[in-house]
Formats: structure tokens, C-alpha cells, sequence
């Protein structure tokens, strides 16, 4: 099972032909991952690395026979636009790698992916990864990084940093947990599947014991899934850390969605939320995985 | 800054047709009075400053004449707001006021939607006004591309209580604000207070717009120079880290400064972070061993190693620091060694004069340990790096015991500059220059550069010496990717025949005026 991705998912790469495109596709394939087209404006009928090119989404999805997941890299400019595309051609799911994405033009993307009934994942993520099975993005940077990094498993990982999506799958592979599926949501204040979506995702998986989150102040993602275990939505344990206790308020520290306004989104906030509602949240993130390890026996 | 000050803010208003006071800006107490006597009457005098509770702290003050006027405004020129001295007020005629409400325009991360924001309570914070009298708020999202109905804000004033012209006029204005909103690309667009005066105008006395910082590129008319929130105005060194990344899309450099100055002794540090998620944690971790941060930065997303040799420079230039730390998430996606190239270059220039532990832990880090302690050896400081197997609060507590065993400052040595080239190969990089000297190429028997060289764009020519295999505009252009392979490893392998040139601009002016060489 897992979430989002697995070797069956059928993968299209937007802006293939440009410098992180064809890198990332090669890791994607490398990983097993099933990439099996790619769209540039104006290079349709050119191969990539054995990849053909399209010129647009829709003529990928009839030339390939079915596309379930569309993974965008170009510059934060052209996103929205690559993004109305690829959710205009119906894919289930898209995932929008970069960063500094004006939020407007999220907010356009966002609203078109609802009426359009699909999903898009990001901006500013690294995207996701199904351990041994396949991923969208690019965590690990390399596939061999990747497969030594991170072990298969129970427990399913959600992170608003993308650097702490690698590092925490990493640390609780190493302590000898295996993990489902590693989600970035991305760094942003307003993204396309947030924490809460994802926990919503691994709850309903079978192959999920336990969610592992690393939260950030801002927002309101974590408060969120307190309220969806206090109402039962969410029945899974939930072991979390949240970063930038020591944050000023009203200063961005570089992810644009942790930043503190009038009073909310505050770490203590979410702490005392996820820990009302019977989550685990552990003060130091290396106490992270000795803290999953408990509740997995318990 | 991505914040409008509330001058800036109010051209952009009244753009849009919403009525704003008449007023002008003034430096001095002198142009304050000027402004006075042009407005005539009462006005009202307010510092140009993003702070809450202004009046509160003597920021907005009222005078009847254009001699009280300058009085005021020569106080308020006087004080400082939020730690930072006030250096503009706004002179503004004094409005008649009947009612005092609020509309805001915010982005809700809940609905992925903007969201109208009314209370007819307006003058204090929205949350405590929430908080105390929730009967007095109310809130409708809109539609991203369509906007606010007209409709629709005069149904919503109605469901706080305002009734009749007023709530005809207050909606008006919510319109057009919804408009402005969507225009600027404001994260949030508050006017607080919107009044309705005694001669039935809605009027914004007051407003608070934030640019969404990755929209600026797109509002070259705001003349924001800094797209950064940082909670104070611009510092010089904020403004000189700007300019360094503005135009450089490779990577991410973010820097800001937490306080305006640090002294030796006081557990005060550089910090270096990489990635959001893992710089927090390292500031976090620090906070547990007892160290203050002297600023944030963030150099991440695949930055090329002169970018992050900039970074280092711009943060060295912060006299009185104990220590530099450096860490991201420990387990990164990008190539760590050249970040460990940047930081040599960096350290071995400046030259660093306090112990440095930076965790540099991901792909290629063996390489970068190797690189960064390795090519240190002579700077006399400590330079401990480690990878994603230890901890981050491991690391902290190896900076406490460095810096708790540091010797009392030494005079601080010169700043090593490159001798003149006797027989220089120079080419341009995309953001700097190369140089060889071939005269001790001739010398060198490692040849290190040509093997070190990350995108493999040397080669050695006839007589053994580095050569360019690519043509110097494909080089410029970005063949070349500055990963300083071809001056670090060379001065640590080699003859110590390459250097790298990578300006940056403003620095040394704003170093020799602080007289840090």
C-alpha cells in the first residue's frame, strides 16, 4: 500500500529537459520509480535519458497511456502555469517542487485543483518517497543515498522541512524502524496537501502503524491534527517534534509558512494542542525515534 | 522590506480609491512644521515605524500649530521603536471621526482561500477584539480570481451591526481593499481603524499591507529594495546579504540579524544554517547549551559553494561573536562538499579567530569533513565538522566546551590578500573571476585543480599549467559553477597558484568603517 506513490504509479516529469528535471528523473528511475513521459512547451519528440517529450500534459496523458502523478520542476515563475496544466489534464496528483512560488499563485492553483477534485503536493517540497517502492521529487538526492538511508516499515513520516523529512526518516531507520511512506508537504504557509491531509492518508493505510510529524511554529497544521485525534478521526499513535521554540515573533525564518503573527501558531501552542489531544511530543528531536519505538510496543 | 510602511501603504490605498487622509512625510522637525502649516488645522503626527500600540508609547501625537507640530515631531525623532531609531513621521490632517471599525484581507491556511475580515470594533488588535467581543467579527472567504461581491461585504457589515450609508461606504471600500489586495499580492492587508467620519466618508486611518516576499520581482512599482520580513528596518549587513542573492537563483541565502551588536564573552554566535526545519532545530539546540545567536541564515537548496562562501563572509563581518556554528538537518539531499569548500575559503581568508563546529552531515560528507578540517589545520582556531551520526545537540555542546577552552583573543592578524599574478590565466565565473598564476602552475607537481575541478572544465596545456577546456563565455555562463575546487584544494594539495575573486558588494566599505581590516 503506502501513500501517494508506489511502483505502479505512472509518472509524468514537467520541464524534463532542463538542468533539475533530468537529474531528478534519472533518481526517480533510478529508485524504481515509473517515469514514463515528459513535457517541455516547444521539445515535443525529443527523449530524455530514453523519456519521451511532449509538448503538452494532455498529449503525454493520451500518447502514454495514463499518467497518475505529474512532477513539476521549473522555476518558481512558470509553476502556477505548469500546475493549472497538469490539473486541468485531471491527474490525481501533483507535486510542485519549487520554491519561492508567489502565494497567490497558489492560491490559483489551489482553487483550480478543487474544482478539478485532485490534489497537488507542495510548493517548496522535496516530495514524497514510499520506501523501496518508489517516489515523486526528489528526497535523497541520489537513488543509492536513498536506499541506504531509509529501511521499510510501520511508521509514516510527515514534515514541513524538507531536510527534516530525510534526517527523521533517516534517524528512525538507523534505530531499526522501518517506515511506509516519507511525505515534504513543503515549507510554504498555504500548500496543497498539508500535515493534516497526509495524517488523514496514513490513517487509512494499512500499511502505517505510526505517524511521525516534525512540525514548525506558524500556521495552524499541527493544532489541526490535534483536532482530528480529539474527535477521532485519527486513531493512530502520533509522535511529533516542533521546531523553533527559541523563534522571535514576527520574524520569517526562511521557510515563508514559520512565522509567527498575533499570538498563533506559536510553538507552545502546538505542543500543548498535539499533547492534549494524546499525541507524543518530545522536546529534542533526537529523542525522536527512542519516543516511536515505545509507542510501537506499547 | 515586504512590509509597506503605513505611508507606502496609504499611496497604495488611495490608488486603489480608498479615501486616506491628506498627509505628507517628514525627516525633520523642521519639514514637519512645513507640512503642518500646508495642512492647516489640527494634525495628527505618527512615526513611521511597525510597531503595535504606537500612541501608547508617545509614537502618534496631535498639534494645533505648525511650532507644536515641530515639538511633536521633533520627540517622536527622537525615540526609538521596536529597538530601532524612528527616522520618518507622517504628518496628516486630523479626520473627524463618528465610528471606528476594521476590514482585513488575510490569507487562511485553513481554506487555501483570502478571507475578509470586518469587525465593527475597530482601533485595537483583531485577535483580542475576537477574543473579547466575537459577536463584533466576522469573516468571509473569497474566491482567489474572482474576488469580493459587493453584496456580499454589505451583508457581512450587517451581520456585525452597520447598517444604512455607513455600511454602504465601509463596503465600498472593502471592495476595492479585496482588489488592492490581489493586485499587490499582499500575505495581508489590514486597515485598522476604517472610520466613517462625520461627513459621511469611509476613510482608512490606519493600514498594515505585507507583500508576499516571493511576489516582489513582480512590483517593481512598490520600490521595496529588501524582500525580506525581518521585524526591523534593513541593518546595512541585511542589505549587503540582499544584493547577494537577489539576482543569484542558485540556491537559497537567507541571513538576518538578531540584535545590532555582540561582545566577546557573552555566548553570542554565528550561525549557519541550512534548510528552514534544520536551521530552527539548531538555533533550538543552541538555546539549550546557553548560546545567543548573532543572526539567522539559511544557505540551502543546492547553493553553489560561492554563495556559501559569501554567507560565511557576511556573517564573519560580525565582530564580538565566541563561536560559529553551522548545521542543517543532518541528513541533506545536496552535495555537502561545497558547502566545505565556501567555508574554507571563508575561514581562511577572514582569517577565523574563534572555534567553529559545523555539521555538515548528507550526501558527500566524508569528503566535506575531510575538506573541512583538513584544509584548517593552519588557522590556529579549532575547526571540528561532523556528519548526520551525530546529534545536533552533540554538536552544541562541542562548540560549549571549544569556546568555554578558547584563549583570550589574540590580536587579530591581517586579512590574507593574494599576492599580485606573475603570469596570470584569468577567466570570468558566472558571479566572480578566476585566476591562475601560471608562473607557479609551473611549479606545482599535485596539478590538483584539474582533478578537483567539479565540473571537469580544466585541462592541463602543452607546458602542464591549467587551462580552460571550454570556451571563457561558456565558462561565464555557468559551465563554471563556482564550486572553488580549483583555489581551495589547490592552496591545501597544490602550489597555491589559484584564486577565485568573488566580490561582494558593499562589504568592504561597511568592514572598514567598523575597522575589521
Amino acid at each position: 500500500m503506502a501513500i501517494l506513490v508506489d511502483e505502479r504509479t505512472r509518472v509524468l516529469v514537467q520541464g524534463i529537459t532542463g538542468r533539475e528535471g533530468r537529474a531528478r528523473a534519472r533518481l526517480m528511475r533510478e529508485y524504481g520509480t515509473k517515469v514514463v513521459a515528459g513535457c517541455t512547451p516547444g521539445r515535443g519528440g525529443e527523449t530524455v535519458d530514453g523519456t519521451p517529450v511532449y509538448d503538452t500534459v494532455l498529449e503525454a496523458v493520451e500518447a502514454s497511456g495514463g499518467i497518475d502523478a505529474s512532477v513539476i520542476f521549473v522555476p518558481a515563475p512558470l509553476v502556477k502555469d505548469a500546475a493549472l496544466e497538469s490539473i486541468a489534464a485531471g491527474i490525481a496528483l501533483t507535486v510542485l517542487v519549487g520554491d519561492r512560488v508567489p502565494v497567490w499563485d497558489v492560491l490559483e492553483t489551489a482553487r483550480a485543483a478543487e474544482r478539478a477534485g485532485v490534489d497537488f503536493l507542495g510548493p517548496n517540497t522535496l516530495g514524497v518517497l514510499s520506501v523501496g517502492r518508489g517516489v515523486l521529487g526528489m528526497i535523497g538526492g541520489r537513488a543509492e543515498s536513498a536506499r541506504s538511508w531509509f529501511k521499510a516499515g510501520g511508521v509514516g513520516v510527515a514534515s514541513r522541512s524538507g531536510g527534516m523529512t530525510s534526517s527523521t526518516g533517516y534517524y528512525l531507520s538507523r534505530s531499526g524502524i522501518g517506515l511506509s511512506t516519507l511525505v515534504h508537504v513543503g515549507g510554504d504557509g498555504i500548500v496543497g496537501l498539508p500535515l493534516p491531509a497526509v495524517v488523514r492518508l496514513f490513517e487509512a493505510d494499512p500499511d502505517t502503524r505510526c505517524i511521525a510529524i516534525f512540525g514548525e511554529i506558524g500556521g495552524s497544521q499541527e493544532e489541526r491534527i490535534a483536532e482530528m485525534m480529539a474527535s477521532g478521526e485519527v486513531t493512530k499513535p502520533v509522535v511529533a517534534f516542533i521546531g523553533g521554540r527559541a523563534a522571535t515573533q514576527g520574524v520569517r525564518f526562511s521557510h515563508a509558512g514559520a512565522i509567527v503573527e498575533g499570538g498563533r501558531g506559536t510553538h507552545a501552542g502546538k505542543v500543548a494542542a498535539l499533547r492534549e489531544a494524546g499525541a507524543t511530543v518530545v522536546d529534542a528531536f533526537d529523542d525522536l525515534p527512542g519516543a516511536v519505538a515505545k509507542v510501537l510496543e506499547g | 522590506m515586504a512590509r509597506l510602511a503605513e505611508f507606502q501603504g496609504k499611496q497604495v490605498l488611495r490608488g486603489a480609491g480608498i479615501a486616506v487622509p491628506r498627509g505628507e512625510l517628514a525627516r525633520s522637525a523642521e519639514a514637519a512644521a512645513a507640512v503642518a502649516g500646508r495642512l492647516g488645522d489640527t494634525v495628527v503626527i505618527k512615526a513611521q515605524a511597525w510597531t503595535t500600540s504606537r500612541k501608547a508609547q508617545g509614537l502618534v501625537r496631535f498639534a494645533d500649530s505648525a511650532a507644536a507640530a515641530s515639538e511633536a515631531a521633533a520627540a517622536i525623532l527622537a525615540a526609538r521603536a521596536g529597538g530601532f531609531p524612528v527616522a520618518e513621521v507622517l504628518v496628516e490632517e486630523r479626520v473627524a471621526i463618528a465610528t471606528e471599525r476594521y476590514a482585513g484581507i488575510i490569507i487562511d491556511d485553513r481554506r487555501r482561500r483570502p478571507v475578509l475580515l470586518v469587525s465593527a470594533r475597530g482601533g485595537s488588535g483583531i485577535e483580542e477584539t475576537a477574543r473579547e467581543h466575537p459577536e463584533s467579527v466576522a469573516e468571509l472567504p473569497l474566491d482567489a480570481v474572482e474576488g469580493l461581491a459587493r453584496h456580499a461585504a454589505r451583508e457581512l457589515w450587517r451581520r456585525v451591526g452597520v447598517h444604512g450609508e455607513e455600511q454602504r461606504h465601509l463596503a465600498e471600500a472593502c471592495v476595492r481593499l479585496a482588489a488592492v489586495a490581489r493586485a499587490v499580492e499582499a500575505r495581508a492587508a489590514e486597515v485598522n481603524p476604517l472610520v466613517f467620519t462625520a461627513d459621511g466618508r469611509a476613510v482608512a486611518l490606519d493600514c498594515r499591507i505585507t507583500v508576499d516576499d516571493a511576489a516582489v520581482f513582480r512590483h517593481p512599482e512598490l520600490g521595496i529594495d529588501v524582500a525580506r520580513e525581518l521585524g526591523h528596518p534593513p541593518t546595512p549587513l541585511e542589505r549587503i546579504a540582499w544584493e547577494v542573492e537577489k539576482d543569484d537563483y542558485r540556491g537559497t541565502f537567507y541571513f538576518l540579524q538578531m540584535r545590532d551588536a555582540c561582545e566577546r564573552g557573552t555566548r553570542v554566535v554565528a550561525f549557519h544554517g541550512a534548510g528552514g526545519g534544520g536551521s530552527m532545530m539548531g538555533m533550538d539546540a543552541l538555546a539549550r547549551h546557553g548560546f545567543a545567536v548573532a543572526n539567522f541564515c539559511d544557505t540551502s537548496g543546492n547553493p553553489p559553494a560561492s554563495k556559501v562562501y559569501r554567507a560565511a563572509r557576511i556573517l564573519l563581518s560580525q565582530p564580538g561573536v565566541d563561536g560559529y556554528f553551522g548545521t542543517g538537518s543532518g541528513v541533506a539531499s545536496q552535495e555537502q562538499f561545497h558547502s566545505a569548500r565556501g567555508l574554507v575559503k571563508a575561514f581562511l581568508e577572514e582569517p577565523l579567530a574563534v572555534p567553529a563546529v559545523v555539521r555538515l552531515g548528507g550526501n558527500g560528507e566524508e569528503k566535506a569533513i575531510e575538506i573541512l578540517t583538513g584544509y584548517t589545520k593552519a588557522l590556529g582556531v579549532p575547526v571540528e565538522c561532523y556528519g548526520k551520526d551525530t546529534p545536533v545537540d552533540a554538536c552544541a555542546a562541542r562548540l560549549a566546551a571549544l569556546v568555554a577552552a578558547a584563549a583570550p583573543p589574540a590580536p587579530r592578524p591581517p586579512r590574507r590578500e593574494p599576492a599580485p599574478a606573475e603570469r596570470p590565466y584569468t577567466f570570468a565565473s558566472p558571479t566572480g573571476a578566476i585566476t591562475y598564476d601560471h608562473a607557479v602552475c609551473a611549479r606545482c607537481e599535485s596539478k590538483a585543480c584539474v582533478a578537483a575541478c567539479v565540473p571537469q572544465i580544466l585541462e592541463l596545456s602543452g607546458d602542464g599549467v591549467p587551462v580552460l577546456k571550454v570556451t571563457g563565455e561558456e565558462a561565464a555562463r555557468g559551465r563554471c559553477t563556482e564550486c572553488l575546487a580549483c583555489e581551495v584544494d589547490c592552496r591545501a594539495l597544490g602550489a597555491g597558484g589559484g584564486h577565485v575573486a568573488l566580490a561582494i558588494a558593499g562589504l568592504p566599505e561597511y568592514r572598514r568603517e567598523r575597522g575589521l581590516g
